[in-house]
């Protein structure tokens, strides 16, 4: 019974959060969004159609739409070059992926790199190999005779 | 251990690069367009993707493949494109001049929204059939990179020639005349 109230609560809770959310923001999604004119975030441009963008976003808040919604109806005027970050699926993920590739590829070779120089002995000192008793004292008698 | 970190290390290499190298191959398989306009510019004459799309001028859908037997020239704009503002008079004109010789002129408004592509079309008074390709699928499969693009396609349906940017201009305007004759005349 007390398990059951709890969902209920938790149930209503969401509903009315997701029916409460914050209405989006127009220049947060001016940011997000791209001018197809100049090519720059719809906030950086006063191209005309930046601005019937921009108005198109104020007019679409006003009536309720979410950002997703407004996005879409962007994306479907404009096509989705209109998006200023890649979208997340078919050749767009590969915008996401290549970059988190190449990070994780790095801290591997970073990591292997770390491995093989902490597994290296400590730097050879002078060797301590005896000389061949023969060329010592041919050695010394050289230094003798420079000495003399 | 060196050496396997040594195998693993060009092993990460080649598999980068022929991803790359991959990529690079899909991408120029799958540009259809720009080798539609290349070959078309080649003398060769590649078939036209046909479309279905809502009209911007009046209630309905306009199909490419309902002109056949006609030339066709596809003009792909957007009310913000400024030489598309310079061409469209002399698009009006080749209409107006031609339509009596079987040549179609289709205007293709992408990216753009449509009271924008319905107010441009007032101003300069095209009568000529306009239809919306509003996030531009249909230039995509054109391989159009800008606007405006201009294709020339012949009674069968085949792209004669392609242009990049307008065709009012006294360079490119005899180009496009002849691409029409030679449309007209298959």
């Amino acid at each position: 019974m007390i398990r059951a109230a709890a969902l209920a609560l938790v149930i209503v809770a969401l509903a009315t959060g997701s029916a409460f959310a914050a209405p989006p923001n127009a220049a947060d999604l001016e940011a997000e969004l791209v001018c197809p004119v100049c090519e720059t975030t719809l906030d950086q441009s006063n191209a005309p159609v930046a601005e019937r963008m921009k108005t198109f976003i104020r007019v679409r808040i006003a009536a309720g739409d979410s950002e997703q919604e407004i996005k879409d109806a962007l994306v479907a005027q404009f096509g989705s070059e209109v998006l200023a970050e890649p979208p997340g699926g078919g050749f767009g993920l590969l915008a996401w992926l290549l970059p988190l590739a190449g990070l994780v590829g790095g801290a591997i070779a970073i990591g292997l790199l770390i491995r093989r120089w902490s597994r290296r002995g400590p730097p050879e000192g002078p060797s301590e190999e005896k000389l061949d008793p023969e060329l010592e004292r041919l050695v010394d008698d050289e230094l003798a005779r420079f000495d003399g | 251990m060196a050496r396997r970190a040594r195998l693993v290390g060009q092993g990460v290499a080649i598999g980068l690069v022929a991803l790359l190298f991959a990529l690079l191959t899909w991408s120029l398989l799958t540009d259809e367009g720009g080798t539609l306009a290349a070959q078309a510019n080649r003398g060769e004459r590649p078939t036209a993707p046909d479309f279905t799309l809502e009209r911007l001028d009046e209630e309905g859908d306009l199909q490419l493949s309902s002109f056949e037997g006609k030339a066709v020239v596809v003009n792909f704009w957007a009310s913000w494109c400024i030489p598309c503002k310079d061409e469209a008079p002399f698009l009006e004109e080749l209409w107006r001049d031609n339509r009596d010789r079987d040549l179609v002129v289709l205007g293709l408004d992408s990216r753009d929204f449509r009271a924008d592509a319905r107010r441009f079309a007032d101003r300069f008074g095209l009568t000529f059939p306009l239809a919306y390709d509003g996030p531009g699928d249909e230039a995509s499969r054109f391989g159009v990179t800008g606007y405006p693009e201009t294709f020339v396609i012949d009674r069968e349906g085949r792209v004669v020639a392609a242009f990049k940017g307008g065709v009012d201009g006294d360079d490119v305007r005899p180009r496009l005349l002849e691409a029409i004759d030679e449309a007209l005349e298959t």
